[in-house]
């Protein structure tokens, strides 16, 4: 038969294309090690902390180099909580709604931040800049109320300091 | 563990000795106890999450499911208590409480898991009313629609696409009340991998996957007296609808149903069987042109078409001497084509061996398309009044009928509607016709005229069978001495044999259940063994076990093999009953060759019963 009807070159350039080489190395090394489909978990995180979060075409493109069926990719991705299907903005604030905090007025810092931003939990502002979630507990209860913006602490916090602390990182972003 | 250890317990007060890493379910069976079950399924993988089968074993302190937990010595277990009903009541009321309440407008209204579950648990009352889960209808795809608010989540649809038809469409995602069943990204099936054979319908509970109606536009064409309304039945649907109107399973019903066909209005009842006995003489061609070609050079086969033709002088319009001149021959082995969902399947995983699929048009197609040429002309009606309907034992007949290569230059579709059986037995009941009593009727002339050959397509191995049938006798040039070839009936799911013919020594596969095809394509791709011809059929049991076949009676699970092995004695009786049992004896295919075709393998047969298929996105995962 003259005509090629193999579509695997063109379907592995895309998913390659679409993930970077980077990742695509990572999932090569990962491939090669015993049970290479229980690598998936860390092959997500890996594709997450470079894209920040798990597009429909990083998952299919993921599904297709592991070669684990894209439905099975797209439910461990939609389980767990951590991995976020949707892009975050530049900033990741995550306000502490564990007992401590929530008993020193967690829920009111939140509001403050909602208010600000024009935004609800899970959602990500208008500019791109910031992405609100909820935090359980940041194992950091002396300081509570705490609010966590990407990897910084504050602690302490209290409505009336909101509007300056997110003006800071505003200044950042525009950097 | 020592294999046949023997573990003491008792159930319900009774002892009894059971093997080792026996299931309590299983352990409650032997003593005629039916402990009440959702999400399990004996062919598919333990779930465990339903929790109906839940029994109450001394000193556990709750309740296990007696589905996943395996028997100890000295385990004490109770199946009933009023606790234990009053719990597995609980269970499915809250299900349903998160359940549309439409059962009497529901498709599978009084054949529904969960509505006889909760009768028989005795949920008389609902105590939980809260939020309902809500999801649109998903009707993206020709064959199966996706119905989220009726599911229950037990998984069974999940397991029987990933296990059985090794499609993995299907999965669970998100968490908690917001779970829902789907494709990856929750994409419409049609842009999913879904190949369409419907086994999620079959195993579903509820109605959270049925079939894609067609039943209206059929009512509308038979109450429009311009049209001509023209029905094929596909081989496996007499075997399997007299189950929808109580007769035993494996009752043959061919007259009864041509018959109610003919009171429901249709002008023309034909016989898909007569497709069939085509398909296999136009694949038997195909075969040996590939088998040829791939022995080019080869002497013998030279000989052995040149013996064939002055053997035959009498029968050169099926016997036709040449077999390859208007396409490329594709390579051995050759694999058939006659099921859709299969076809899907190959266009998405394994799109590489497109080349080997046979380009015979199915039977239905073959079929379809003599009714809007053959016929038409014969009869002197416009193709364009004619209105062709199928009754498949498949949905995925009815995503193949709207393949644009199935449709005419202008834009007709050869195939206007397919029905499922299930569809079919419903239409006869909402005409009040009372089904067991009919007499028997006869197929129409010249397209219901069909050997015993063509009523095997519908069980697995039956088109090898068909084809063998029709092969020796190209191959040897005698008459067959052998009509039977139950070496390939592949009741299991997967064969692997071979059938001598003449010289020739045939390496067959017959798979049923895309699992058992992966292991049949993967042997052609790594190339250490040559086969030859390889049947796959998408379903468990092949068409018997159709997405569209009736559902079980309450009691019998579905794909039961008992209950395919049984649709499938049906066709084999009919074949045996036949005096016609060879495709190319059949005289309407004679007829069809000379005065239509011109014989197998001409341009116009290659133009009217060939097709072809290309890879498709998104690629399957295999």
């Amino acid at each position: 038969m003259s005509t090629c009807t193999d579509n695997w070159e063109q379907v592995e350039a895309a998913a390659k294309m679409v993930l970077g080489e980077p990742i695509v190395d990572f999932i090569e090394q990962a491939s090669a090690k015993p049970h290479p489909e229980s690598q998936l978990i860390a092959v997500l995180h890996e594709v997450q902390s470079r894209f920040g979060y798990l597009a429909e075409t990083h998952l299919d493109a993921v599904a297709q180099l592991m070669q684990v069926p894209a439905a099975k990719v797209v439910g461990v991705a939609g389980f767990y909580h951590f991995f976020r299907l949707k892009p975050r903005g530049k900033f990741m604030i995550n306000v502490c709604i564990g007992t401590a905090c929530y008993v020193k007025g967690a829920e009111r810092i939140a509001q403050k931040i909602i208010e600000e931003l024009g935004i609800t939990w899970g959602e990500t502002s208008k500019n791109g800049v910031f992405t609100l979630e909820g935090a359980r507990c940041l194992g950091t209860c002396g300081l509570a109320p705490v609010v966590m913006i990407d990897d910084e602490i504050h602690g302490e916090v209290t409505p009336d300091q909101v509007p300056a602390l997110l003006e800071k990182y505003l200044k950042k972003a525009r950097e | 563990m020592a294999k046949n250890k023997k573990i003491s317990l008792t159930i319900d007060e009774t002892p009894l000795q059971v093997d080792a890493g026996t299931t309590i379910m299983h352990a409650a069976e032997q003593l005629g106890i039916r402990i009440p079950r959702l999400c399990y399924h004996p062919d598919l993988s333990l779930a465990g999450s339903c929790r109906v089968c839940i029994v109450d074993v001394k000193g556990m302190g709750y309740y296990m499911a007696a589905c996943s937990s395996e028997v100890w010595e000295g385990m004490e277990v109770q199946t009933n208590s009023p606790e234990i009903r009053q719990a597995r009541r609980d269970i499915v009321e809250l299900l349903i409480d998160n359940h549309p309440m439409d059962c009497q407008t529901c498709e599978r209204d009084g054949r529904c898991e969960l509505q006889n579950l909760a009768y028989s648990l005795g949920v008389r009352a609902r105590h939980f009313e809260g939020r309902r889960k809500r999801f649109p209808i998903e009707l993206s795809s020709h064959s199966v629609v996706r119905d989220s608010e009726k599911c229950v989540l037990c998984g069974r649809c999940v397991r029987v696409c990933a296990e059985i038809q090794g499609v993995f469409n299907l999965s669970q995602h998100g968490r908690g009340f917001h779970t829902v069943v789907g494709p990856a990204h929750i994409a419409n099936m049609d842009d999913s991998v879904c190949i369409q054979c419907g086994q999620c319908i079959n195993v579903c509970p509820t109605a959270a996957f049925v079939e894609k109606r067609g039943a209206g536009p059929v009512w509308d064409a038979l109450a429009n007296a311009e049209m001509h309304v023209v029905v094929q039945t596909a081989p496996s649907i007499r075997a399997a609808i007299g189950e929808g109107f109580g007769l035993p399973p494996g009752t043959p019903a061919t007259g009864q149903m041509i018959t109610a066909l003919r009171r429901l209005g249709f002008d023309r009842v034909f016989d898909t069987d007569f497709g069939a006995d085509l398909t296999i003489i136009e694949e038997a061609h195909e075969f040996l042109s590939r088998l040829q070609a791939a022995t080019e050079g080869n002497d013998e086969c030279r000989m052995m078409n040149d013996e064939l033709a002055s053997q035959h002088p009498q029968s050169r319009s099926i016997h036709h001497s040449s077999f390859i001149t208007h396409h490329s021959v594709g390579p051995l082995p050759m694999i058939t084509s006659c099921s859709p969902g299969w076809i899907s399947f190959l266009e998405k995983f394994y799109p590489e061996l497109i080349p080997h699929a046979s380009t015979c048009r199915s039977p239905m197609m073959m079929l379809s398309v003599l009714a809007k040429t053959y016929y038409a002309q014969k009869a002197g009606i416009d193709p364009k009044k004619i209105f062709m309907v199928a009754v498949m034992p498949c949905v995925a007949k009815k995503y193949e009928a709207r393949r644009p290569e199935h449709f005419t230059a202008d834009g007709m579709p050869y195939t206007d509607a397919v029905l499922t059986t299930r569809e079919l037995i419903w239409m006869i009941k909402c005409y009040g016709i009372e089904f067991a009593g009919l007499p028997p009727g006869e197929f129409d002339a010249p397209l219901g005229t069909a050997s015993g050959a063509g009523d095997l397509f519908g069980t697995t191995g039956g088109v090898m069978e068909a084809t063998l049938r029709a092969a020796s006798e190209l191959i040897t040039g005698k008459p067959a001495d052998r009509l039977d070839y139950t070496e390939v009936r592949s009741v299991e799911g997967l064969r692997e044999t071979y059938v001598a013919i003449g010289e020739h020594n045939i390496h067959v596969g017959v798979a049923n259940g895309l699992t058992n095809a992966k292991i049949l394509l993967d042997k052609v791709k790594a190339g250490r063994e040559q086969f030859h011809v390889i049947e796959v059929m998408a379903c468990p049991g092949g068409c018997v076990g159709g997405g569209g076949q009736p559902y079980p009676p309450e009691g019998v699970k579905v794909l039961d093999p008992d209950l395919l092995r049984r649709r499938a004695s049906a066709l084999y009786a009919i074949d045996g009953g036949k005096k016609l049992r060879k495709s190319y004896e059949n005289p309407a295919i004679e007829e069809v060759y000379s005065s239509f075709l011109g014989g197998p393998g001409t341009e116009k047969a290659y133009e009217l019963l060939h097709t072809h298929y290309h890879a498709r996105e998104p690629r399957g995962i295999r």
